[in-house]
């Protein structure tokens, strides 16, 4: 089950860039939160600060309080442990070239020490059928390269990889945008049936794929957060008159 | 006319409309002609380029297959080479002693090698040291590999009061060690960041996930390094000299002489008798054949278990 994410104070740097300034921000658990804004406003930085992936840029630096549950996952944890807790899938499908399907979606377990072949399969093959994959890859789940699959094939392959560490939070850094049509709007209906078990957080250029699949829904403008709202009130009724010209088209 | 986006006036209404092309007209045609010769001149340079590449290679071969072959035999394999005088003999002990100086230097050269690229690639990134390093390994791999041997010779032998074949493995290890790192360096550089992004955010450590999937990623590159590394010490004669010297018999000790197949065929072939010049030949073409097949072998060895679409 996923964990609420308390965010306080949270300013973040890449060297001498202000990225983000000051966000205040309370995500629910096993709900679905949609960030966004034009490009290059810190949302996708905003996401990177939630799993500590941040500061693996030299130049990058972070400040504030960000607490999954009761955890200050800047204070009570190392990276490591945070990041298995907290899944991520990317903007561009980056599945491990060198490795099988199979080897792809258990490489979370696998590279972490975890052996037991009974669990691994049962993984596996849970973590595909829950991104919805099993069908179209289960017989060459070792004889074919992750790499071989379609973009499509490839990203959903990534977020059975995220989910077969069993994590409480899903980061979504802009997950259909590689993608054609139809890939996007499987990947939709699985944010939408994954959000009852995973807290998820889900950076998007696309409005309507905010107003789809997310209950709540932040807009981000040059590092600071505009205005977080239900999407619903966010696209009806924007209290903020800036945010208002983004939904309406006026800028960005 | 149909106004296409090509071929609107411009705005201000000053330029002429333009007809469109014409791809009959006299220009076009010679236009189309001085291409396809272009073209054809361009890749048939490349082709006389890679012949010009590829054939003192094949002479070589055929050179040493036609020179060399006609020693080839059972001896050759087995029997130490035979006093002055008499006839018969063989390389056995060179060929042992090559085998052993050339495991010696890749086992102490290839971890190290490897180890320092890995360091400039995945940890020393805008570091003073990882630039000093970079600095110095492009001066070695510079360094004529005579001087290598001297080196060696005076930081080793000298010491030591005797030459070794431990002594000749340092200086060819030596020698193998910039153009690995540099390999190394230049092929994870090459995997791209969001390979190693997918590690790090499943909660992999760093040293695991440069282990596992930089360096499985880069393998094939950096094993190709490893081999040209190897290709070109295995034939390296000069840094021997000083540091393994040589023996005309069996010796199977580290601390002692040893024969190498280079340093055999440089005396034999410096030496006043047909016979020995014969046997140098014949050693030639073995010592490149021994080459190719450890290339081989490497290869087929890594190559194996590569899955179908993997890239």
């Amino acid at each position: 089950m996923g964990v609420g994410i308390n965010v306080e104070h949270l300013n973040a740097w890449y060297g001498t860039t202000h990225t983000l300034q000051d966000i205040n921000l309370n995500i629910p658990a096993n709900h679905a939160t949609a960030l966004i804004g034009p490009s290059g406003c810190g949302k996708s930085t905003f996401v990177r600060c939630l799993n500590r992936m941040h500061e693996t840029n030299p130049i990058a630096r972070a400040t504030g309080v960000v607490k999954m549950g009761d955890i200050d996952i800047y204070k009570d944890a190392s990276p490591v442990t945070i990041r298995r807790r907290v899944g991520m899938v990317f903007q561009r499908p980056n599945p491990f070239p060198t490795m099988s399907i199979y080897d792809n979606v258990a490489s979370g377990l696998k590279l972490n020490g975890f052996r037991n072949k009974a669990i691994l399969d049962e993984t596996v093959e849970r973590s595909l059928k829950a991104s919805a994959l099993w069908e179209e890859v289960k017989d060459d789940l070792k004889k074919k390269s992750g790499a071989s699959l379609s973009g499509g094939q490839q990203q959903r392959m990534c977020i059975a990889r995220a989910l077969a560490v069993d994590p409480e939070v899903l980061l979504m850094d802009e997950p259909a945008s590689a993608l054609d049509p139809v890939s996007t709007s499987k990947i939709e209906d699985l944010i939408f049936q994954l959000k009852s078990q995973y807290t998820i957080v889900i950076v998007t250029h696309n409005m309507q794929q905010a107003a789809r699949v997310a209950e709540n829904t932040g807009f981000f403008l040059n590092g600071k957060m505009v205005e977080f709202d239900s999407t619903d009130r966010i696209f009806t009724n924007p209290k903020d008159k800036r945010t208002e010209d983004y939904i309406t088209g006026r800028f960005g | 006319m149909s106004t296409n986006a090509f071929h609107t006036p411009p705005p201000n209404g000053e330029g002429e409309m333009r007809a469109p092309m014409d791809f009959q007209s006299r220009r076009m045609r010679l236009n189309s002609a001085w291409r396809y010769a272009v073209n054809h001149a361009v890749t048939g340079l490349a082709v006389l380029s890679t012949l010009l590449v590829v054939a003192p290679l094949v002479a070589i071969l055929i050179y040493l297959v036609y020179m060399g072959s006609s020693s080839l035999n059972l001896a050759f394999f087995t029997k130490i080479p035979a006093p002055v005088g008499e006839t018969g003999g063989g390389m056995a002990n060179a060929i042992l002693g090559s085998g052993i100086v050339l495991g010696l230097c890749s086992v102490m050269g290839i971890p190290v090698g490897i180890a320092a690229g890995v360091y400039l690639a995945e940890f020393g990134r805008g570091k003073a040291l990882a630039s000093a390093i970079r600095f110095t390994a492009d001066v070695l791999n510079g360094v004529p590999s005579i001087v290598m041997g001297i080196a060696i010779y005076s930081l080793i032998v000298m010491r030591q009061q005797h030459f070794s074949a431990f002594a000749g493995g340092v200086a060819l290890a030596i020698m193998m060690v910039p153009t690995i790192t540099r390999t190394t360096e230049e092929m994870l550089a090459t995997v791209p960041h969001a390979i190693r992004e997918a590690a790090l955010g499943l909660g992999v450590p760093k040293w695991r996930t440069v282990l596992s999937v930089s360096l499985k990623t880069a393998s094939p590159g950096i094993i190709t390094g490893c081999m040209l590394a190897f290709a070109r010490v295995a034939g390296e004669t000069a840094p021997l000299l000083f540091t393994a010297f040589g023996n005309q018999f069996w010796s199977f000790r580290l601390n002692e002489p040893i024969a190498a197949l280079p340093l055999q065929i440089y005396v034999y072939a410096m030496s006043p008798y047909d016979e020995w010049h014969r046997l140098a030949w014949a050693g030639s073409l073995v010592l490149i054949v021994m080459i190719m097949v450890a290339v081989t072998l490497v290869r087929i060895y890594a190559s194996r278990g590569v899955l179908k679409g993997a890239s």
